[in-house]
């Protein structure tokens, strides 16, 4: 007879929320007759994502302890309520990207037939159809509810589960493009290739841990790594437990899959992969370090250390030379995980240095800002979809001043310029690095920002100095979910850059784990 | 103490003016039918509330008021608070900025009548106006920096206001860098100040420059004077002036000879305890002073464009200010009391030339005029009455002024003392030369008018202001000396005037300069009244009028020592910056690129390599940890 855990449902109700959310909008897909579909589901996934982000603002002004529930499989504290706030908020936004239907002629980014071979006849009758495959928001929302559970999971098979749940969701909706089908369908195709490989490493990883502890407990490990300091299979299983990670969080040499799938994903994918599975990724590499690991810092410094500069050198060197935007943006990513890096690196002995809210604010500012610059990508458009390639942008700011100017916004904040997001976010993990002692690691940083700015500035230089191309690409006029996205986005960019303190005050006072 | 009353309401004399400009520059074109009339109003407004304010300072204890503001800098051990003082001695100035400046806009009314950037130009002026008045008013020396920058603004700004002028955009450069050396002077001896006295308020650096070292101060001392020396147009930083005569008349007449080059002799007044530790940087003052009063009155006497000549006169009688401010105590009231009766015989002449270039069509080669006083009467009798008080004609204004000076510096009783006495009653005699020369080329002797030019006297909007300016250089120097004895006025600034042993009686010196003076006077008439005046300067000429034509050369030597070391300096950072650092960058660029595109091959898109660079990551994450480990 299996005993009933205690469950704690205030505490696990932004997590009911948006996989109820889910689950219901699986049976809408199969009960609801076609054309209402689509505003049910996405009125479905918004309810969810924003239901569980008001829950979570609720836990956390109400002054919800900080505890282990559903038998300690879960925990609730102040890093899990300000991380899965930041994924639903996020969330919610990306699934106005999904949800935007005036940019594209055929009224969605997503495929009318998924299951419709590319090339195809049916495709091509399809092509103009619309008609959406609009199992992808209840596919979205599993993906938030699993990256929320991520942030939270107190042992590492639930932190297993939870990769899993959110990271099939995101392969197949990789491939649902409705445009470029053949290349969206490469790219899911490698995502789930080699995620299925990190999973694996994650896995065994996990398998030695538990041989190593007799526990796949977070705490317990911690316990147990306190005596058997020097134990080969804990350390080969950390090891592989964060190359997991580190595949999902895009870190160089695990990033080889985000430029092409970045590319090849439908838009408003990239940017909720961009935004959302940051986040959820570095709030579980943050837990595992701090919870289980905490004790055993020495060991995984020098590795954090090494991979931090990696990855920001291969994001800032190879980000020069691309000629595509998402692409540009990809490896903007990889080099961003490098920064982000240095704030995990800040989390101090014992967690008593600042990197954790340093590295929770830089996760809200990146993810806001990447989001806004994905969603400007799905408005610059030519006859075939977006007009992604850098040579179709050049003379933007002179056909649309507005547009090329949020675009310069959401640039200059990753590049760090300060007045935004971006600078804020970097001065915080930075600072929070020197004071751990990692100043070379900051040097670094700093030069890997330099040779990283140097692509953005040159869309703004692109945007505004060049003479706009012949027959060059149109702005759509962005509907109400698209124009929100961006005027939040914005905003927040702005915002965090002038006046972060509250956002600062409130991230250093979420910033504690149980455990 | 604090103020009570209209002097509460002090900040308004800035903030009129200042709200002026802002109008006319923000509301653009809406604003050109009644800009000029609301420029006019406000600097009008500003003289009232000065006059009021005034009055009621002579009747308040102490006669000094401070006006507290809001804090302008708070930054660590800095706490800057911006503020006013109001005294005897910058009640003074502010009267002479909005009085002379009210009649000057009056004057600019008719004057700029045809200009199609009227508004800018009166913009301008409020904008000056308001710059100056911060200057005066402020309490501490971050105040009047903050003002000594906003002059140093609007005279650039004016200057080229005919910007389209090759002649007059390099003037406006030529004056905002000359008086860039000087600024960056003052900014230094306030740096100092902050750093040793932790504080830049006139009282608080005042009280405590005796606490310090007395290098430190003689440092504080020189620094100043090199602000003020740029400011002011004295040697070596006074080739800027006479070249901002490109700028309009009743700028040359308001900013560069009435108000603004007068701001470094208030600045040397207003550190006076400074100075008083200091009499190494009180000799340097002096030496300044003598050196610049012969330098414009040479220079003075060999230029022929009647601008430009002024100006000349304007530096050397900026030159006598500055010798009587370095003559200490006994020097201030003399040096103040001609700084006002300057600003009005200086600028009644320029308003007059300005009448003059208005008839002429804007000729100012004094070769071209002659036989003007038949034509431009009322012109011709300001202006020969702004001419006598400069001379020092008996019982005009400037034979008060300037006698005074001389007085203090023969009271020095040692050969100092005479030998800059004897300057200053040398510059006498070249002055009535030099501007006798002037009016006998202007207004008398035959006509040489270009073709087609028809004098003719300006419109009253013009010769009103020039009226009033004739009646203050006639009188102003008796009322100073002897009616309202300036002396009196300034006594609680700079203490009881001590009464002086005369080491020659002041009717001798009178007597003497009135003779230098006629001599000058007979000189010219000898040299220049009495011949033909040929229409193109003589170019076969002595030494002397060469050099005094070049300006004694102070050009020539500034570009050598200066210009030219910058030019090479700057040729040579510009190649370094083409050669060594624009190589190194792209140097750097193309080795990023370089490596970009290399490590760019390994993302061929085929998922078996990337598998293979994860597994690769993964052993060598692995092997390093157990390194670590096994370490």
């Amino acid at each position: 007879m299996i005993d009933v855990p205690d469950l704690d449902i205030a505490a696990l109700a932004p997590l009911l929320l948006v996989l109820g959310a889910a689950c219901i909008g699986v049976l809408v897909e199969a009960f609801a007759p076609r054309h209402v579909r689509h505003p049910v589901q996405v009125t479905l996934a918004l309810v969810g994502t924003v239901g569980a982000l008001a829950a979570t603002l609720l836990l956390a002004l109400g002054g919800h302890e900080d505890g282990v529930t559903a038998g300690a499989a879960l925990a609730v504290d102040g890093a899990a309520l300000f991380l899965q706030a930041t994924i639903a908020g996020l969330g919610a936004l990306s699934i106005l990207l999904f949800a935007e239907r005036s940019l594209d002629p055929a009224k969605s980014a997503f495929v009318a037939s998924a299951a419709v071979p590319a090339g195809s006849s049916r495709d091509r009758e399809l092509m103009t159809a619309e008609r959406v495959q609009t199992e992808v928001y209840p596919l979205a929302t599993f993906a938030i509810g699993g990256m929320m559970l991520f942030v939270a999971a107190n042992d590492l098979l639930v932190m297993f589960v939870a990769l899993e749940v959110l990271s099939l969701p995101l392969y197949l909706i990789s491939g649902m493009a409705r445009r470029r089908r053949l290349l969206s369908q490469e790219a899911a195709v490698k995502y789930f290739l080699l995620g299925a490989f990190a999973s694996a490493f994650f896995l065994y990883g996990l398998a030695l841990v538990y041989g190593a502890t007799g526990s796949v407990r977070l705490s317990d490990i911690r316990e147990a790594g306190l005596d058997g300091g020097g134990d080969v299979l804990m350390v080969l299983g950390l090891g592989l437990l964060i190359v997991g990670l580190l595949f999902k969080a895009s870190v160089a040499p695990f990033h080889t899959w985000t430029p092409d799938v970045y590319q090849g994903a439908p838009t408003p994918v990239t940017a909720f992969m961009a935004a959302c599975t940051k986040v959820a990724a570095f709030g579980a590499i943050l837990r595992l370090l701090y919870v289980a690991f905490g004790t055993a810092e020495w060991t995984w410094r020098p590795l954090i250390y090494a991979v931090a500069i990696v990855s920001m050198i291969v994001g800032a060197v190879l980000g020069l030379t691309q000629t595509d935007l998402k692409r540009m943006l990809a490896y903007s990513s990889v080099a961003h995980a490098g920064f982000l890096l240095t704030g995990v690196l800040g989390l101090g002995a014992g967690g008593t240095g600042s990197g954790l809210a340093a590295t929770m604010f830089y996760l809200l500012a990146y993810g806001l800002t990447t989001l806004g610059a994905f969603a400007v990508l799905t408005l610059v458009r030519d006859g075939d979809g977006e007009a992604t390639h850098l040579s179709q942008w050049a003379g933007l700011g002179a056909r649309s001043p507005l547009t090329a100017a949020v675009m310069s916004l959401f640039l200059l904040a990753l590049a760090g310029i300060p007045l935004t997001a971006g600078f804020t976010g970097k001065f915080a993990v930075f600072r929070a690095a020197i004071e751990e002692g990692a100043w070379p690691l900051a040097v670094v940083a700093l030069v890997a920002s330099a040779v990283a700015a140097f692509f953005y500035l040159r869309v703004i230089v692109l945007m505004y100095f060049s003479e706009p191309v012949a027959d060059g690409p149109t702005v759509g006029v962005a509907g109400i979910p698209t124009t929100l996205v961006l005027a939040i986005t914005a905003t927040a960019t702005l915002a965090l850059g002038i006046l972060p303190g509250a956002v600062l005050d409130l991230a250093e006072q979420a910033a504690r784990f149980v455990g | 103490m604090p103020a009570e009353g209209l002097l509460a309401a002090s900040w308004l004399l800035i903030a009129l003016p200042l709200a002026g400009a802002a109008v006319l520059l923000l509301g653009g074109r809406r604003t050109d039918r009644w800009g000029h009339l609301l420029g006019t109003a406000t600097v009008a407004a500003a003289f009232v509330l000065a006059v009021a304010c005034t009055v009621q300072l002579a009747g308040t204890d102490g006669r000094s008021v401070d006006v507290e503001l809001f804090t302008f800098i708070s930054a660590g051990e800095l706490d800057v608070t911006a503020g006013l003082l109001y005294d005897p001695l910058s009640a003074v100035f502010v009267l002479l900025i909005t009085g002379v400046g009210s009649l000057i806009h009056v004057y600019s009314i008719g004057y700029m009548a045809h200009d199609p950037a009227r508004r800018r130009f009166f913009a301008y002026l409020n904008l000056f106006v308001a710059a100056m008045l911060l200057l005066v008013l402020g309490n501490s020396y971050v105040a009047l920096y903050v003002g000594w920058e906003g002059v140093g603004l609007a005279s650039y700004l004016l200057i080229a206001f005919w910007y389209t002028r090759p002649a007059a955009a390099t003037a406006a450069k030529k004056a905002f860098i000359m008086n860039r050396v000087g600024d960056v002077g003052l900014a230094i001896a306030v740096f100092i100040m902050f750093a040793q006295l932790g504080t830049t308020s006139y009282a608080g650096v005042h009280a405590g420059v005796a606490t310090l070292a007395g290098g430190t101060v003689t440092a504080i001392g020189l620094l100043l004077l090199l602000g003020a020396c740029g400011k002011s147009g004295q040697f070596p930083l006074q080739a800027w002036l006479p070249d901002a005569m490109e700028g309009p008349t009743p700028v040359s007449a308001l900013i560069h000879a009435a108000t603004m080059v007068t701001a470094g002799v208030y600045l040397i007044a207003r550190s006076a305890p400074v100075y008083d530790e200091t009499p190494t940087a009180r000799t340097v003052v002096l030496a300044v002073g003598a050196v610049t009063l012969l330098i414009g009155a040479i220079a003075g006497c060999a230029y022929d464009d009647i601008k430009k000549v002024l100006a000349y006169s304007t530096v050397s009688q900026i030159g006598y200010m500055f010798l009587a401010v370095g003559l200490g105590p006994a020097g201030y009231v003399a040096g103040l009391a001609h700084l006002l009766a300057h600003g009005f015989f200086k600028a009644g002449l320029f308003l007059g030339a300005g009448s003059v270039m208005h008839a002429m069509d804007d000729q100012v080669d004094m070769r071209r005029f002659g036989a003007l006083w038949k034509k431009l009467p009322v012109t011709f009798v300001t202006f020969g009455l702004g001419y006598l008080a400069l001379i020092g004609f008996p019982f005009l204004s400037g034979y008060f002024t300037k006698d005074a000076i001389i007085e203090a510096a023969l009271d020095r009783g040692d050969t100092w003392g005479w030998v800059l006495g004897g300057v200053a009653v040398l510059g006498a005699g070249l002055t009535a030369f030099y501007m006798t020369r002037l009016m006998l080329m202007t207004f008398f002797g035959e006509a040489r008018w270009t073709d087609g030019v028809h004098p003719h006297e300006s419109p009253s909007v013009m010769t009103a202001p020039m009226v009033v300016l004739a009646v203050g250089s006639v009188f102003s120097g008796a009322l100073l000396v002897s009616v309202f004895p300036l002396s009196g006025w300034l006594e609680p600034v700079f203490g009881e005037p001590a009464e002086a042993e005369h080491v020659v009686a002041p009717a001798v010196i009178g007597l003497v300069v009135t003779v230098v003076m006629a001599l000058g006077v007979l000189a010219a008439w000898l040299f220049v009244g009495r011949r033909e005046v040929p229409v193109t300067a003589p170019v076969r000429v002595s030494p002397v009028t060469r050099a005094a034509r070049n300006a004694l050369y102070v050009d020539t030597i500034n570009e050598s020592l200066f210009m030219r070391p910058g030019q090479w300096l700057t040729r040579a950072l510009v190649w370094f910056d083409n050669r060594g650092v624009d190589g190194a960058v792209n140097g750097l660029a193309a080795g990023l690129g370089g490596s970009s595109s290399r490590l760019g091959r390994a993302q061929n898109g085929f998922v078996r390599t990337y598998a293979l660079g994860m597994l690769g990551g993964a052993v060598m994450v692995a092997g390093a940890l157990l390194a670590v480990t096994a370490g």
